[in-house]
């Protein structure tokens, strides 16, 4: 999964500190492993850099200093190619799914066009694989079935998660205002 | 080329809208995967597609003819010249042999018994049941009802087969085999095949697929556009 990407689509909803990204990215994908606070400012030093975040001044009071950082138009439009374009369809790709859909969502983006996408990147591998089985041997039978078996168990979550977009949308949304830790849950599960 | 198209259908069950203005075509030749969450609607676009149920509103064509202004007569030579059906419980006629079984759209089509029993014998090696030609659906297992069922939707050389989750009673070594068969047939004879299925596994046999949600379906294609 990757982390600039996802605080970068977290920065989107509204400009945030960093202690603000980490609480968010903890409690929707941290799943059980928090993010260090190193990691969260050298990304956001490394966004603001390739300018797709800016760092506002300096805010002084009570405790260290803070910035408030904001995505920026070249962020937003980085953000949109990334949830928009199928990842490679490879086995075990829930987490990155899961992030994306989460994300999506947060932001009102269209998360069944990105899973219908994903489904459609999928499909596309299953047939190549199929296909391979047709015309192969035993060995790339075995092989290609492994690789079957997995992208459909990704495709029936898919399924699973476009049938329950509408309540997934309103939890997110929700958890996301009142700031509560509801992704404990997640954590106890361990997606 | 286009053969057979959906226009627009909508169809209800009293009530109950089951199909909400849908639109699919499959080109001459083309394997194309219907699929969808239980209750979607994919069967009844089969069937609309068929002829089998006609449209509350909007058209089915086939090679040029709008199939639902045609008479019940003609729809149903259509459905046994030109059609080709698998189920996906085989349905089998227990009273007849496999290979009468497999002969029965010849029959129905006008072909002489003995010419349509030698034309349905040649598909035992094809679909690994040589030697079983005389058996009854009862003495075969699942999967080799299955073959003889989709030997049955294939021996009239149909323009169109018809295939409604023709996996979905079978252990998926068997569902393969079904469909390595289906499939290799469909292509050498350029029949066209419309697969219902929910199973990503089967519909990855297809060239294309469809997905229908809520009546309705979507084109899947690679870019979130």
């Amino acid at each position: 999964m990757s982390v600039p990407l996802t605080l970068l689509g977290l920065l989107e909803r509204e400009p945030s500190h960093g202690y603000d990204l980490k609480r968010d990215y903890d409690t929707f994908f941290g799943r059980g492993k928090p993010l260090p606070y190193g990691q969260v400012y050298a990304t956001l030093s490394r966004l603001a850099r390739d300018g797709l975040a800016v760092a506002g001044p300096a805010e002084h009071g009570e405790g260290p200093e803070r910035k408030r950082y904001a995505i920026t138009e070249l962020g937003v439009a980085e953000v949109e190619t990334w949830l928009s374009e199928p990842a490679a369809p490879e086995p075990h790709l829930q987490t990155v799914l899961f992030t994306k859909v989460v994300l999506s969502l947060m932001l009102d983006r269209p998360a069944d066009r990105y899973l219908d996408a994903q489904r459609a990147a999928h499909l596309q591998r299953m047939r190549e694989l199929t296909d391979l089985k047709q015309k192969g041997n035993l060995m790339d039978v075995l092989l290609a079935d492994h690789g079957l078996y997995h992208l459909e168990a990704d495709l029936r979550w898919i399924d699973h998660t476009v049938a329950r977009l509408d309540i997934l949308g309103h939890t997110v949304r929700r958890n996301g205002k009142d700031g509560t830790d509801n992704g404990k849950h997640s954590r106890e599960i361990g997606t | 080329m286009t053969i057979i198209e959906a226009r627009g259908v909508m169809k209800s069950f009293g009530q109950t809208p089951a199909l909400r203005g849908a639109n699919v075509s499959a080109a001459q030749g083309e394997i194309l995967a219907i699929m969808g969450p239980s209750g979607s609607g994919k069967s009844t676009l089969l069937h609309c597609l068929a002829g089998i149920l006609a449209p509350d509103e909007g058209s089915v064509w086939f090679d040029g003819q709008e199939i639902d202004k045609m008479s019940e007569n003609g729809r149903s030579a259509l459905r046994r010249d030109r059609f080709g059906f698998v189920f996906q419980f085989g349905q089998l006629v227990p009273e007849l042999t496999a290979e009468e079984n497999v002969a029965l759209p010849l029959l129905l089509g006008g072909m002489k018994r003995h010419a349509a029993l030698a034309e349905a014998r040649q598909w035992f090696p094809r679909i690994g049941l040589d030697g079983l030609e005389g058996r009854r659906s009862g003495e075969l297992s699942g999967g080799q009802g299955q073959r003889v069922a989709l030997a049955r939707g294939l021996v009239a050389r149909p323009e169109v087969l018809f295939a409604d989750e023709p996996t979905g009673s079978l252990d998926s070594v068997s569902g393969e085999h079904v469909m390595d068969l289906l499939t290799t047939a469909a292509r050498e004879q350029s029949t066209t095949v419309i697969l219902v299925t929910h199973e990503a596994r089967i519909a990855a046999y297809a060239d294309r697929e469809v997905i229908v949600r809520d009546g309705r379906v979507s084109t899947l294609t690679g870019a979130a556009t």
